[in-house]
Order: structure tokens, then sequence, then C-alpha cells
């Protein structure tokens, strides 16, 4: 009884919110693109498949946003781990492929992270600065040529693969957010970054190692930043500097429209798949709609807005 | 029990940069024994608070703990030998549950992937706060619900918890109704009856003289005297607390 009733209370207004608006969106193209061809198994797929790269984003920033941190750098570090990846994929065997990308981005990760929680910078400025550093050691790594991935069992792995017929980028997904989940919730260490991010003076007195928490949550930024370079550089056989690029609206806003604070302390990792889910669906049916690429951003920005606008509106008041 | 004091501080300093925060600073304290820490606004009280529970080291002095000489690096170190702090600004994360601040740093795991027992957690809370009659919607309540009285509870609940030898309490009722107050009241007094040593930080003499056994006055951080609270009255500390015989 009291376990359903705390249960009830924990689904508030911002977490509902995603819910009501992914619902009120799918409803919308359902019936506005049903001629274009929304509704079809096809179409929806692709979105979910899409989104995958993005989804994984947000599961990482979910950490840093709850530890009262923020990585700006997470599509720059994309870009970087994907074309390490795919240039160690030119001369090594897959795992070491594998490796190089997810180890670039923990590193990079890292490097956010020691600035923050031992030289004590804001993660804000950190980020933006390595956002740009980053971006500009991805165009120099391979002087703007894309990369193409040859490793067949890569693609398959991180791309276009199947495993009992479930595309592999779904997979992706479910364990990302799965583990992610497990891990926000039901682990010390996800107490001890929402303990952070909620009151840090608290934190520290109460014996949790905040430094340690703020440089672990901005590696996992950046693991995950890595991981979703490898998927865009398996789905697309290729890696490019412009790899992550236009992500960062999208996952920031995925991210808050999950019902995740800005300033820590509160977050939910499913309501960021939803977030993703919602700006996949936003996306798709803005193409469908035969929109201008131009149009599609204002629209876009628009709808991004009035769904943070909401998401972040006190009830209290 | 024995006679040893739990507590026993020894010329303690204290400067910040050129600023003299406390001076010369020494006091024992038994187990079951309350004293209160009286002094101006500035005097040194929650300095001296801090120095006692590992956020600050003293520029100079012994801190005994048992009759052990202790250095405590930090907070949580004095935590793992007895000692928890209920602070003037709550130490409380405001968006977790009741049960997550009572456990937090903490937190009580099961089965071999360490994951949090939630269940348990929340009913070691329950249990927790009923013995203490702190009157809270439930232990899945968020801290940022829950009024002044009941956080201060929640706050003194934990200490209670977790405490095995001594509780430092900066103005636990500052913010408080009377009723809240009384019942705050209530709870030192079981943490006394629980054989635990308290220092206990308050503007109220009323409440200092319905509490302790001894007040200490700090002025400008000094120790200006210690007095046994049956021997003394409010006018003596008044005089004692602002230096006008
Ligand atoms: N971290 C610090 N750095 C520098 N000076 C400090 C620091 N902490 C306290 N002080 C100074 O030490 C003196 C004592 O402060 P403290 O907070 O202990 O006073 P208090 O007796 O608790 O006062 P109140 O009744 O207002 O809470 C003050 O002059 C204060 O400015
Ligand atoms: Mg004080």
């Amino acid at each position: 009884m009291s376990r359903v009733s705390s249960r009830l209370q924990g689904l508030d207004f911002q977490q509902a919110v995603v819910y009501f608006g992914f619902l009120a969106i799918f409803l919308f193209f359902a019936v506005t693109l049903y001629d274009d061809g929304f509704l079809t198994q096809r179409n929806l797929t692709n979105i979910v498949l899409q989104t995958a790269p993005a989804t994984i984003m947000a599961v990482g920033l979910v950490f840093a946003l709850s530890a009262g941190e923020i990585d700006l750098s997470f599509g720059s570090i994309v870009a970087v781990s994907a074309l390490s990846c795919a240039v160690a994929l030119q001369s090594f065997p897959l795992p070491v492929g594998v490796l190089v990308g997810l180890g670039v981005g923990v590193a990079i990760g890292a490097f956010n992270g020691v600035l923050v929680a031992y030289f004590k910078l804001p993660s804000f400025l950190v980020t933006l600065a390595t956002m740009g550093l980053f971006a500009g050691i991805a165009r120099s790594m391979t002087n703007l040529r894309s990369v193409p991935v040859m490793n067949d069992t890569f693609t398959g792995l991180f791309g276009s693969g199947k495993l009992f017929s479930i595309p592999s980028l779904v997979i992706w997904t479910v364990i990302g957010v799965a583990v992610g989940h497990l891990i926000y919730r039901h682990t010390r260490f996800g107490a001890h970054v929402l303990a952070t991010g909620d009151n840090p003076r608290a934190a520290q007195v109460s014996g949790i190692k905040v430094a340690r928490v703020r440089l672990y949550v901005l590696m996992i930024c950046g693991g995950c930043a890595g991981l979703a370079g490898l998927l865009y550089a398996g789905r697309l056989q290729a890696a490019k500097y412009t790899l992550g690029e236009s992500d960062l609206m999208t996952v920031i806003a995925a991210v808050i429209v999950g019902g995740t604070a800005l300033n820590g302390g509160k977050g939910s990792v499913v309501g960021a798949l939803l977030g993703s889910l919602l700006m996949g669906m936003l996306n798709n049916g803005l193409i469908l709609m035969n929109l201008k690429v131009s149009d599609q951003m204002i629209v876009r920005g628009l709808i991004i807005l009035i769904a943070v606008a909401v998401s972040l509106r006190d009830t209290s008041r | 029990m024995s006679d040893q004091d739990v507590l026993s501080l020894t010329n303690i300093h204290k400067a910040f940069g050129g600023v003299v925060a406390i001076e010369d600073f020494s006091l024992n304290l038994k187990a079951g024994e309350v004293v209160a820490l009286v002094g101006d606004n500035g005097a040194g009280k929650s300095t001296l608070i801090k120095i006692i529970s590992g956020v600050y080291s003293p520029t100079s002095g012994d801190i005994l703990l048992d009759g052990q000489k202790t250095d405590f690096r930090d907070a949580s170190a004095a935590r793992a030998n007895g000692v928890e702090v209920v602070y003037q600004d709550l130490a409380l994360a405001d968006q977790q549950p009741v049960y997550m601040n009572m456990f937090l740093g903490r937190e009580l795991t099961k089965g071999p992937l360490n994951l949090l027992d939630k269940a348990r957690m929340r009913q070691e809370t329950q249990e927790l706060v009923d013995e203490l009659d702190v009157r809270i919607p439930s232990a899945s309540s968020t801290i940022s619900d829950l009024s002044g009285g009941q956080r201060q509870g929640i706050a003194i609940a934990r200490a209670t918890h977790w405490a095995s030898k001594l509780v430092l309490l900066d103005e636990p009722t500052a913010a408080l109704g009377v009723a809240e107050t009384a019942r705050v009241e209530a709870l030192i007094e079981q943490l006394k009856a629980k054989d635990l040593a308290i220092l206990i930080i308050s503007h109220s003499l009323d409440q200092v003289f319905r509490l302790s056994d001894r007040i200490c006055v700090l002025r400008r951080g000094k120790q200006i005297g210690v007095r046994e609270t049956k021997s003394t009255d409010k006018n003596e500390i008044v005089s004692m607390i602002t230096g006008v015989a």
C-alpha cells in the first residue's frame, strides 16, 4: 500500500510531462502524417535507430546534470572517438578499435573531470572550452576527410546488424538505458551523484567524496559519447568530424524534458530515453512534413522551448 | 560506565589567517552530560563545533575522544568515531527522500551487485522516526515537502541513529516554533538518557537552563568561564556573555 502510494507520489508533474508530451506529439503526427507514412513500422523503427546515439549521450548527461555539473563537449567527443576508432580499425582488429573509441571518450571525460573536480573550475566553462578544442582536433585529425569503416563485424555490431531480428542499435539503446537506470537508481554511486548535486556540503560532511563523484560523472559522459561515436560510425560505415556536431541542443532538451533538473539533485534515465525518442519523432515528423531545413530548425527550436518551459514549470507556485 | 571523559579539549586555538576565532579553549564532557555553549554572534561557537567534528583542524591544542588523541581529517572520520553533528544550516539533501538522508553516505546495500536496499532503509527510518515521535507523512517523503521542525527532527534523528559517543548541536531550535522546540528538546533529553555526551549551542537562555548540566561562555573567541547550571542564574550568564557586570 504505502509502496504504491509512494510510487505515485514519485511520479510528479515534471516526470509526467514527458509521457503526455510524447503521447500528444505521437498522436498529432500519427493523424496529420498518416498518409506520409509516419505510422509505418519502417518509419517508427527508423526513428528509434536514428535516436540511438542521442539516447546514449542523454543517459550520460543525466549523470552530469544530476551531480550539479554539465557537459557541453560530448558532441565533439563523439567525433574524436568515432574518428579514432575508424583509424584504428584500418590497421587493428575490432576489439582494439572499440577500445580506442571508448577509451578516447572516457579519457576526454576524465580531462574535463579533473579540471572540474580538482582544479575547481566550473564545468560549464571547462566543457565549453573543450567543446571547441576537441571539435578542432576532430577536424585536424584527418584533415576534414571522412574515414570509411570497412570492418563488417564492426558495422554489424554497432550499425546495421541484428540479433534475433532485433536491430543492434535498439539493443544498444536498451542496454544503455537499463544499465544507466540501474546505476542511477539502485547503487550507492547513484545516490551519491544525486546528493552531490542536491547539497554538496551535506554530501561532503556525510562522507561522500564529492570531487570523485564529479570526476566520475564527466567520465561517464565521455564514455557515453564514445559509445555514441561507435554507433554513428557503425551505422554510417564511416567517421567524420561532423558526427555529433548538431546533437548538443537535442540531447540537452531530451534530458530536461525527461525530468532531469538543470541544477542537480533530480533526474530520470528512463525519462531521458522518452525525451530522446520525442526529439527523434519531432525531427522525423518535420522532415515528413516537407518543411525547408530552415523552417524545420525554427519549428524545432520553438517546440523545444515550449517543452522545456512546461517541464521546468515549478508546480508549487 | 567509566568516569572517563568522552570528550576532552585542551588549549584549543584556531586562527583564520590573521583572525583569531578561538583562543585557548579547554573543556571536558562526560557521557550523559549536556553542556551548553553560549555567546554572542561571532563568538566562535560554530567554529568550535566544526573543530571537534573535523571540518576544521585546530591551529594548536589537543582533542581527546574517550581518552584517545584524535586528529580527524574530515567530518566523515569524526562520524566513523561516533561523533555526530546537527549543523546550524541543516545538512540535508532537500530533493531526496527522508530515508536517503537518514543513510546519506552510509547507504545499505544487498545482493551480489551491492544494490541499494531501499526497503530496509525505508523501514529502519520509519522505525526510528516512530520511536522518536518525529511526525512526518512517511519515510519516503521528500525533505523539501517538510516543515522546518520536521526537518530538524530528521537531522536530530539521524544524529541519534549514528552517534555512539558524542552529539554536537548547533542552534537546533533557532528557526522553530514553540511546539516544535519542545519536541526537539524532548529528543535531546532522549539522547542524554542514552548516555551520549551532548554539546549544544543555543541563543535561548531559557532553553539552556532547561536542558544543560553545565554552561560554557565564549566571548570573541575567549573562554569566559564554565558554570554548573544548578548553581548559576541568567543574570550571571548574561553578564559573562556581554562582559557587562
Ligand atoms: N571559514 C572562516 N574563515 C574566516 N573567518 C571565519 C571562518 N569561519 C568563521 N570565521 C570567523 O570566526 C568568528 C566566529 O564565527 P562563528 O561562526 O564560530 O560564530 P558563532 O559563535 O557561531 O556565531 P553565531 O551565533 O552568529 O552563529 C567570526 O568572526 C567569523 O567571521
Ligand atoms: Mg554559529
